[in-house]
């Protein structure tokens, strides 16, 4: 069972677990306006589908299933690497939170080199919405507004990728050089919170993108 | 935060359920259910995302507070998409 590890606590809190309690809350509603960011965009995929269901379906079997199910799984295994950076962290087990932090930031690194790969891909076959986008279909107008969506929305998505990369290899460097989050591991939780809620943001996107009309 | 807390086991434990939903869901892809292909990959989809909310997020070991917090992200994200599909879904000249 790990310690619970103490913050330094502000005038306004009671204690410190009130104080990482409010945290917690206070990053639970920045991920409820980014749900609700990511389900606009999850709206208009489905009015989009729900008219176009044939457009959709063809255009989606031109996505690279591969890419995105060996894309999906390494983000699973980076929250899992995640879940236990922040173990580490309220353990207070410094190397051990800076190494699992860099292995969670390298595989977010591998996600986006694979999307890349894809991305190249996709615009030398002419996918990219465009006065030179081209496709083989039956109804090429529609698929190209699914092609639209789908840069928009793994687009916002790698961006979030960025930056959680970007902030867990700062914050594997301020565990490394200054131990900053000894008893004082809250920015480790939250975090983690965000990089899990961007996993979750995928684990929607897939089967949308990827595994839409596979079977026909 | 209660004084129940994940452990390791819990966390490899999650993370073999949710690469084994990602090949349920893959596999049920490939074959034809008609409607309810999309019904299957978004049951699936919600699973996964459960399992990470509860145990990587540690809602499973959160306050009421952090529950209704994150409830009301999925309430609000409810409204948005049941009242607009309520009326994109129901529109007879598709």
């Amino acid at each position: 069972m790990p310690e619970i590890a103490l913050a330094p606590v502000e005038h306004q809190f009671e204690n410190a677990e009130q104080q990482r309690e409010a945290a917690t809350m206070g990053m639970w509603v920045f991920l409820a306006t980014e749900a609700l960011f990511f389900g606009g965009m999850f709206l208009g995929y489905t009015a989009y589908r729900t008219y176009y269901p044939e457009a959709f379906a063809e255009a989606s079997r031109h996505t690279l299933v591969a890419f995105g199910s060996i894309n999906t799984a390494v983000l699973l295994i980076s929250s899992t690497v995640m879940a236990f950076a922040v173990r580490a962290a309220r353990m207070n087990r410094r190397g051990l939170l800076s190494i699992l932090l860099l292995v969670t930031a390298s595989l977010g690194t591998a996600f986006l080199v694979i999307k890349g790969f894809e991305y190249a891909r996709e615009i030398s076959e002419g996918l990219l919405p465009g006065p030179k986008f081209h496709i083989e279909t039956s109804d090429p107008v529609h698929a190209e507004m699914f092609f639209y969506l789908y840069w928009l929305m793994t687009g916002v998505h790698a961006l979030h990728v960025t930056i959680g990369v970007a902030l867990i290899g700062f914050f594997a460097l301020r565990a490394w050089l200054f131990d900053a989050f000894r008893d004082h591991d809250t920015p480790i939780d939250l975090l983690g919170l965000y990089w899990h809620f961007v996993d979750v943001v995928w684990v929607f996107l897939f089967p949308l993108i990827y595994l839409a009309g596979r079977h026909s | 935060m209660n004084e129940m807390h994940p452990t390791p086991r819990t966390y490899i434990i999650n993370c073999v359920a949710l690469l084994a939903l990602l090949g349920l869901t893959i596999a049920a892809a490939y074959l034809n259910l008609g409607p309810f292909n999309t019904v299957v990959a978004m049951l699936i989809s919600l699973a996964k995302g459960g399992l990470i909310a509860l145990f990587f997020m540690h809602l499973r070991y959160s306050k009421p507070l952090i529950w209704i917090f994150a409830g009301a992200g999925v309430f609000w994200l409810g409204i948005m998409l049941v009242l607009a599909l309520g009326d994109y879904l129901t529109r007879g000249w598709r």
